[in-house]
């Protein structure tokens, strides 16, 4: 396969193996925020201020991996490489 | 990936300003200086008009601004004490110019100066070097016992990792803000060329939710360096 057909499978992996993790966590984050506020409604704001912080905090996983995918697909410092590699191959 | 209209470029490139074509390409390159021009525009306009005629009793556009701010200031008294009140004026203008850059994407032709990573590095690197700007402030040199942790022989395992903790932050904070803009612009574009109709919409909505997270975890988290950077060493 050509080059840039291996550089949108391999972004496409890294999301899809950078997300499925941060969601679940997320998900587990949410629900003991969720229990927290059940149990003590007054503390509500707090508890989900501190949430909504951890809640970026663990997206920001998920963004470091979309940044890097954007990279490897439209800003890949090593595509003249890699084609003056596979032009001196050939 | 360029955007498919912006409204600053068409227009200079209609009016032109006796530039060279040379030099109206390279305009589309600083598009989120201009937008942030745009953005700082819209905020001062806004300052103006809410203080133009002040009453005891606001009402309208002079209602609407104090409570902003006044909800700004709240979150400064609960995060950082009563001492973090001198920190008002900047941490609220990182709020306000984040969120209404953020929000100026969803009108046709505007694109978000945060969706550039040259933005949010000049923002988190105000942050970052006020954070320590405080810190040595306040604490005088002392604040370096903030990065050598708390028994003197920990120091050259201490000191190595704190330096690196404190220059992830302007990074994090940075990649942070632009990831979330940037995907949000992409995955519309995405939409909007795969489908044009309705679907789009409810992405837009979503945006409108990630402008305003967004905007609040970056000032939040300024805010608790600023925290940090203000509390004894332990």
């Amino acid at each position: 396969m050509d080059y840039f057909t291996w550089c949108i499978i391999t972004a496409g992996a890294a999301m899809t193996l950078g997300v499925v993790p941060t969601a679940l966590s997320q998900g587990m984050a949410l629900k003991s925020a969720l229990e927290g506020v059940a149990r003590n409604p007054n503390a509500s704001g707090k508890v989900l201020t501190t949430m909504l912080i951890g809640l970026a905090m663990i997206e920001s996983l998920a963004i470091y991996v979309f940044v890097v995918a954007m990279i490897v697909l439209v800003a890949n410092p090593f595509t003249d490489k890699v084609l003056q590699m596979l032009g001196a191959a050939h | 990936m360029t955007h498919p209209f912006l409204f600053f470029q068409w227009l200079v490139e209609k009016l032109k300003f006796g530039y060279t074509s040379e030099q109206l390409a390279d305009f589309g390159y600083f598009n989120h200086v201009t937008y942030a021009w745009a953005t700082m525009a819209i905020l001062i306009l806004a300052g103006f008009l809410a203080s133009r005629r002040l009453q005891k009793d606001p009402k309208g556009f002079q209602n609407f601004m104090e409570v902003v701010l006044e909800q700004i200031e709240r979150l400064i008294g609960e995060t950082m004490g009563s001492e973090g009140r001198a920190f008002f004026p900047v941490v609220a203008t990182l709020a306000l110019f984040i969120l209404v850059s953020n929000l100026i994407a969803l009108i046709p032709g505007f694109m978000p100066p945060t969706a550039n990573p040259n933005t949010n590095l000049a923002l988190a690197l105000v942050v970052f070097l006020l954070t320590h700007a405080i810190g040595f402030k306040k604490h005088g040199l002392s604040y370096i016992k903030h990065f050598t942790g708390p028994i003197w022989w920990l120091i050259p395992l201490m000191l190595p990792i704190e330096i690196i903790g404190h220059l992830a932050r302007p990074v994090s904070l940075t990649l942070r803000l632009f990831g979330n803009m940037y995907g949000h612009e992409v995955v519309l574009m995405v939409f909007l060329s795969l489908a044009p109709a309705i679907v789009p919409i409810p992405m837009m909505l979503m945006g409108i939710l990630v402008a305003f997270i967004q905007a609040f975890v970056f000032t939040l988290l300024s805010m608790i360096y600023f925290a940090g950077a203000l509390e004894e060493a332990h």
